[in-house]
């Protein structure tokens, strides 16, 4: 026992890498299944929040993430814009990380072509904006000022889209899918407690948490965390796709996680905490 | 000069978004929107200069021939070459056939991604090696953390429908409080330093030369 | 199998697994990954930049719309930004300070009102719940929670005074809240990076080599 502790003690990290690395592929590729995706109410408040949507509404629809959250973020982007055009709801696309734009532009052209819907007439992608909350706010004095052309540099003033659109008055929902900073916190301070407009939010894992409070005290009307909340809103959608697929792997790596917290602490037990001072 | 104009455009500019925020007259909404278009392009500057910056402490490392100076002439490289595919193309940018995005999704996209993707590894080797369970409050920490990481995941639903409603009770009512009371915190001294900032109190903001305000 | 014939694919592949190279150890090819990556983001931030922000807000309507609007005002912010290069020149320097200052006087007071309207009146308000819902025991015991869970965070973090007495023990419980959000956060952080690996694989399984079976 205490040569395994000791080995335990001194194992090289890279096996811990490759056990990672092994039991996120084979759900993958042996295609087994664990468990159904189950929706949470978080994600029903977001489905719902779109549902209540009357029928030719205009949703702004902030992509404010980059391929570096793509597999977290794009998944609901795709469920959300889907969910959108399926109801025949006028979608404005803006990013505030420059990256977003081409994953913007993608999300809209193919689900545009989908759905039969026309750019500039159904949807239009504004672009990329420089200067994180101060476009928001600056949206809010006027859009057409903010984004004097979309993201292919067609003034706005041709979109029909666009006509009547002077700031978030004509709005009647924000979809913030989110990684971090500028994002969700920003659209709820700048946004939603000024101007009043509903909001739901699709956003990575790691900052889920600290919309909560947006949500319990009604800033928010839909919450969508990682991965995990993609998976239930594609449920939701009726397009289980890559969130879904993603889940069984997530499910191993957590419980690996799990047991590797425990199995450190077993191995590193009855060794003295390093003085202080 | 040096210090007392940059004090006071600081001054005269924070002030006039404040009273703006709060004034709907038709002239201070213009002058607000006019003022917010100026910030997003000098904003904008900023990271053309951040860029300039980049490339010229390189381009000075590669003609030194310092550490590593074979990488940092990819570095410029590829940043030459993608700035000239991204100007050549002007609003063509975006087009799916263009050369700017497919550097884009040949370059930029997996490299973006891969990078973000190794935090994997190295968070599951650091609960192996740093998650020490050596107090209450630790050991509260961690059944926290198992409760989350089961119950977010279908696998948790499979055990027992009691883990998921275990983890959303957790997340909507007790982290949910201490989660407020951060906020709160945070957005009060959020609202301090912007005060001290505008009136010109926080010395480490002045920027450049001999520092200070 | 079904190898992908597109050689951007296989670019973004031998890449990928270039990174990935790092986790056996630091070698040439992760490094040339790593450099090629930051310059190419920055000619890509400077591009995006310019083209979508500088260019339409203020050099478009400066050469085509000079006196139409007002538009003569954007020679201000056009000083500011060629303000801003003098910090490549140790004499006129200064001169950067003047567009730096006036970014700090328009951002501070954006987060003040945000954060005062969105993150202090919002949240408040939303904590203002009723302790006694008759007929639903539960949710009275939430309510109860949530509220003082909230007072304990925020006198664990007042220091004006010692924690000592009843002070000390509401610090106390604030600690232990605190630990559930922070273990909360664990859990949710392990789940967010575990899911960008798994992105990643998807990539190499499906889109390279086109193994996948769902």
């Amino acid at each position: 026992m205490r040569d395994f502790l000791t080995w335990l003690r001194a194992m090289d990290r890279r096996w811990i890498f490759l056990a990672v690395g092994l039991l996120v592929i084979a759900p993958l590729v042996f295609g087994f299944h664990i468990a159904p995706v189950v929706p949470s109410h978080r994600a029903k408040g977001f489905y719902d929040a779109i549902e209540r949507l009357p029928e030719g509404s205009t949703v702004l629809v902030a992509g404010d993430y980059d391929p570096g959250t793509r597999a977290e973020n794009y998944p609901m982007h795709l469920a959300a814009v889907r969910h959108l055009m399926r109801r025949n709801i006028k979608v404005i696309g803006v990013e505030l990380y420059p990256a977003g734009v081409p994953i913007a532009d993608d999300v809209l052209r193919d689900l545009g072509a989908e759905f039969g819907k026309k750019l500039g007439v159904d949807y239009v992608n504004l672009g990329y904006k420089v200067g994180n909350e101060l476009v928001m706010s600056s949206m809010g004095t006027s859009i057409p000022k903010t984004f004097p052309v979309d993201s292919r540099g067609v003034p706005i003033a041709q979109l029909p889209l666009m006509k009547g659109i002077e700031n978030f008055q004509q709005i009647d929902m924000i979809v913030s899918i989110s990684a971090g900073y500028p994002g969700t916190k920003e659209w709820v301070q700048q946004v939603v407690s000024r101007f009043h407009v509903p909001m739901v939010a699709g956003v990575t894992a790691v900052s889920a948490p600290e919309y909560y409070p947006y949500l319990q005290a009604g800033q928010l009307q839909g919450l969508l965390g990682g991965m995990a909340g993609a998976a239930e809103y594609e449920v939701l959608v009726g397009k289980p796709a890559l969130a879904t697929r993603g889940m069984d792997a997530q499910s191993l790596a957590h419980v690996f996680i799990a047991f590797m917290i425990i199995l450190g602490n077993v191995a590193f037990l009855g060794q003295r905490k390093p003085a202080k001072g | 000069m040096k210090r007392t104009v940059p004090f006071f455009i600081t001054l005269l500019s924070g002030l006039f978004c404040l009273i703006a925020f709060f004034v709907p007259h038709p002239w201070i909404h213009e002058s607000y929107g006019a003022v917010q278009t100026w910030a997003i392009v000098v904003v904008g500057c900023t990271y053309v200069l951040g860029v300039a910056n980049l490339l010229r402490v390189n381009v000075q490392q590669a003609q030194r021939r310092e550490g590593d100076w074979i990488y940092k002439i990819v570095l410029i490289v590829g940043l030459l070459t993608t700035m000239a595919v991204g100007f050549s193309e002007g609003n063509h940018y975006s087009d799916v056939t263009s050369h700017f995005n497919w550097i884009y999704r040949t370059f930029y996209s997996p490299m973006t991604s891969t990078m973000f993707a190794l935090l994997a590894f190295f968070i599951a080797s650091a609960a192996f090696r740093a998650f020490r369970i050596r107090s209450p409050e630790a050991l509260l920490l961690a059944i926290a953390a198992f409760i989350l990481m089961l119950g977010r995941v279908p696998l948790g639903n499979a055990i027992s429908h009691y883990i998921p409603d275990a983890a959303d009770w957790l997340m909507e009512i007790p982290q949910n409080a201490a989660k407020r009371g951060i906020l709160i915190g945070a957005a009060l001294g959020v609202m301090a330093t912007g005060i001290r900032v505008i009136l010109g109190l926080e010395k480490a903001y002045g920027g450049g030369g001999e520092g200070g305000a | 199998m079904h190898l992908s014939s597109d050689i951007g694919v296989w670019i973004g592949a031998f890449l990928t697994l270039g990174i990935f190279s790092f986790l056996y150890k630091d070698n040439p090819v992760y490094k040339f990954c790593e450099h090629l990556f930051v310059g190419i983001s920055a000619g890509y931030y400077v591009v995006l930049t310019m083209i979508s922000s500088v260019y339409p807000n203020m050099i478009q309507p400066l050469l085509t719309n000079f006196t139409h609007d007002r538009n003569y005002f954007l020679l201000i912010p056009l000083a500011l930004g060629i303000m801003l290069f003098s910090r490549f020149f140790p004499r006129g320097d200064w001169l950067s300070r003047w567009p730096i200052a006036f970014i700090l006087g328009v951002y501070p007071a954006l987060r003040i009102t945000g954060f005062a309207q969105g993150d202090l009146v919002e949240q408040v308000h939303g904590t203002m719940l009723p302790l006694w819902v008759p007929g639903d025991a539960g949710t009275t015991m939430n309510n109860w929670l949530l509220v003082g869970g909230l007072l304990a965070t925020l006198i664990f973090f007042f220091f004006s005074k010692e924690h000592k007495g009843a002070l000390g023990g509401s610090a106390r419980v604030g600690i232990y809240f605190l630990m559930i959000s922070f273990g909360a956060s664990y859990g949710y952080t392990v789940m967010a990076r575990v899911s960008l690996l798994i992105g990643r694989v998807m990539f190499l399984l499906d889109d390279w080599l086109g193994l996948l079976r769902f």
